[in-house]
């Protein structure tokens, strides 16, 4: 990792809380190379994060950095890109926390099309509170609030976040890191509501409970069942059905970012216009 | 007095004196009976330059508020019963991370939904104790337009003083009434205390020597801290159970005691011969202000005081007032909150009665002086 990216780092935060083997660093390490491929301005970025595992990576950015209450997260990040349109607003959040408590929150930023970036380390599973199933843990499978096998149907964010209105979805593993970077860099480019949905392992919690290995086990499986949306078109149905789509999913064109069109409301009202 | 005279609602009133205040920052939800509080703001904050936004809840509100103070916003929100008790883990947030937030509870009858539209004095509980865990929190009531116009303005003086969340408790009655009222010419705005320090030693949770309050760095200033609803060191970064936790707590919560006398706001009206006083607050207390002017006139020795902030409870001042009182009447629409602190403040001193009404009426200063005459009789 350069030195650059080190300050980008608390050193007194560190080490982490994440488990040996936890796809979480992994993503974070993509967050941060991607903040520095774009060139974010450090005194400009504001990284807001919910209540879980990956919740706690804003404690160990030196940025400000805001760590909320569960599922909030994009809430508190709407109130500060609002009032301050000029800081760049990334969240860190969760399956748990972006799926299902804060789901509408989820999806009325991506409906406002608010200019923030959001990552989600989705990793199939509640790992903070060691283990139970989320709204996007595959159905079947085992937690500790499902020992009979979960029966719900999971989530797909990235077509939640793509119907709901935001300007651009993307997604990839931990197995994909040069691609998880580059589609994160491209999210921070987007002058919108951007998604990068970063599939993560959790070994300790999805992994061991659902016999998924070890970790390098569960990036192979990553690295096995994931197919490039780029590739879709040249391959056989069959190649395809189950199969988890990673690159750039959707980029609407000519949506007007919330700040924007609120600067403009402002730019009327002061002149008394009105419909 | 000079001043712009205006005929205006309690929820004008509010809006108006939060945008005297420099209020930069609303998020709302619409909830029955503030309403009018969201639509005057969506209106008038925007010509401005300020801004208004209508979250997808009363959670996403009151989290947009805080997010917005962090920026160095002055920011407010405004609900009712049940959008207030939707607030409350945020409100806890705001304590614990010490941003300045004002929020509104225009008060209408419950449990649930209760009587929507019908005024209701049920929430001087919630305002107190509705978020987990001890915490600072300090509670403004006012009785009539004017005192909404000056509360609206100190709870954002007291806010951004003392870096801790401030309700502001309407009642549907204040809310809605109108009144003549006269804009005042001055008024004394208070901010945030900044920094001083350059970023690289700045402690965001460390107060200066001589004071129990940290100064607050603006998010995008260069700063770069961490704020977090996990208990926290001096520097921002989470800490486990200890004496680090339990000093932190205590700050925060003494930054409210410490300052109990210099929040006080009560008025006082024939007490000092009074044998019984009729002690109240909200819109209850208009009622309860006619009635003991209509008993004096007809010669009973009874004394009117109110008080304009809720918490911290002004125990010591009612000691004082209620001096000379064998009885101390305290009406309010609810089954009997307030009298419970006043009971609390007054214990051994003398005697101390509730008068309830709970049928989404106002209390008339008839009932009340009905009352009284039982009492004394």
């Amino acid at each position: 990792m350069s030195e650059h990216i080190r300050g980008y780092l608390r050193d007194r935060a560190l080490p982490h809380i994440w488990c040996a083997g936890c796809g979480h660093g992994t993503v974070l390490g993509c967050l941060l190379r991607a903040i520095q491929k774009a060139g974010l301005d450090q005194d400009k970025t504001v990284i807001v994060s919910g209540i879980g595992c990956s919740s706690r990576a804003t404690g160990y950015m030196n940025f400000d950095t805001l760590h909320t209450t569960h599922g909030r997260a994009l809430a508190f990040a709407t109130g500060i890109k609002l009032a301050r349109p000029e800081l760049k607003v990334i969240v860190i959040t969760g399956d748990g926390d972006a799926a299902a408590i804060g789901g509408n929150h989820l999806i009325h930023a991506a409906r406002r099309n608010i200019g923030i970036t959001t990552i989600c380390f989705n990793n199939y599973v509640y790992g903070m509170t060691s283990g139970q199933y989320s709204p996007s843990t595959p159905t079947g499978s085992l937690a500790t609030t499902s020992p009979f096998g979960s029966i719900d149907i999971p989530f797909d964010l990235s077509r939640l976040v793509q119907a709901a209105g935001g300007a651009y979805v993307a997604r990839a593993t931990t197995y994909h890191v040069t691609m998880l970077t580059n589609l994160i860099t491209e999210a921070l480019r987007v002058d919108g509501f951007s998604f990068v949905e970063a599939l993560s392992q959790c070994p300790t919690y999805f992994g061991r409970r659902n016999k998924r290995g070890t970790a390098v086990d569960m990036l192979n499986w990553f690295r096995d069942n994931s197919v490039n949306k780029k590739a879709l078109s040249k391959l056989p149905p069959e190649q395809v059905e189950g199969k988890i789509i990673v690159g750039e999913l959707y980029r609407a064109t000519e949506l007007k970012e919330y700040t924007k069109a609120y600067r403009e409301l402002v730019e009327r009202a002061k002149g008394g216009v009105r419909p | 007095m000079s001043g712009e005279v205006r005929f205006m609602q309690g929820n004008e009133a509010c809006a108006e004196a939060a945008i005297r205040a420099g209020l930069s920052f609303f998020a709302g939800y619409p909830i029955t009976p503030s309403t009018e509080i969201a639509e005057s703001l969506a209106d008038r904050l925007p010509r401005v330059g300020g801004t208004f936004i209508q979250m997808e809840d009363e959670i996403a509100s009151m989290a947009a508020v805080i997010g917005a103070s962090l920026t160095g916003a002055k920011a407010m929100t405004a609900t009712s019963g049940p959008g207030f008790s939707l607030k409350q883990e945020n409100i806890g947030y705001a304590a614990l991370a010490e941003v300045p937030c004002v929020v509104v509870n225009v008060q209408r009858m419950g449990p649930s939904t209760g009587l929507p539209t019908s005024p209701a004095q049920g929430d001087v509980m919630q305002a107190r104790w509705g978020t987990h865990g001890d915490h600072p929190i300090v509670v403004l009531s006012p009785s009539s337009v004017r005192e909404t116009y000056d509360l609206t303005i100190w709870a954002f003086n007291i806010s951004e003083r003392l870096r801790v969340p401030v309700i502001l408790l309407l009642d549907e009655i204040v809310a809605h009434m109108r009144e003549k009222i006269i804009i005042p010419e001055e008024v004394s705005i208070e901010v945030r205390p900044s920094p001083t320090t350059p970023p690289g030693e700045y402690l965001p949770y460390a107060p200066l020597p001589g004071s129990d309050i940290p100064p607050m760095a603006a998010f995008g200033d260069g700063y770069r801290y961490h704020v977090t609803g996990l208990f926290h060191s001096e520097s921002g970064m989470p800490i486990g159970k200890g004496e680090k936790a339990e000093h932190l707590l205590r700050r925060i919560c003494q930054k409210v005691e410490r300052r109990r006398a210099e929040l006080v706001r009560t008025q006082v009206e024939n007490c000092e011969d009074a044998e019984l006083i009729i002690f109240s607050y909200g819109a209850t207390a208009r009622s309860a202000l006619r009635a003991s002017r209509n008993l004096r006139g007809r010669g009973y020795r009874v004394g009117f005081a109110k008080t304009s902030v809720i918490w911290p409870f002004p125990a010591e001042a009612l000691r004082e007032i209620a001096a000379g009182a064998h009885t101390v009447l305290v009406p309010e629409m609810n089954l009997g909150q307030l009298v419970l602190e006043v009971e609390r403040a007054l214990l051994c001193q003398c005697q101390v009665l509730s008068y309830s009404r709970v049928d989404g009426e106002m209390i008339t200063p008839d009932e009340i002086e009905r009352r009284v005459l039982e009492v004394l009789s």
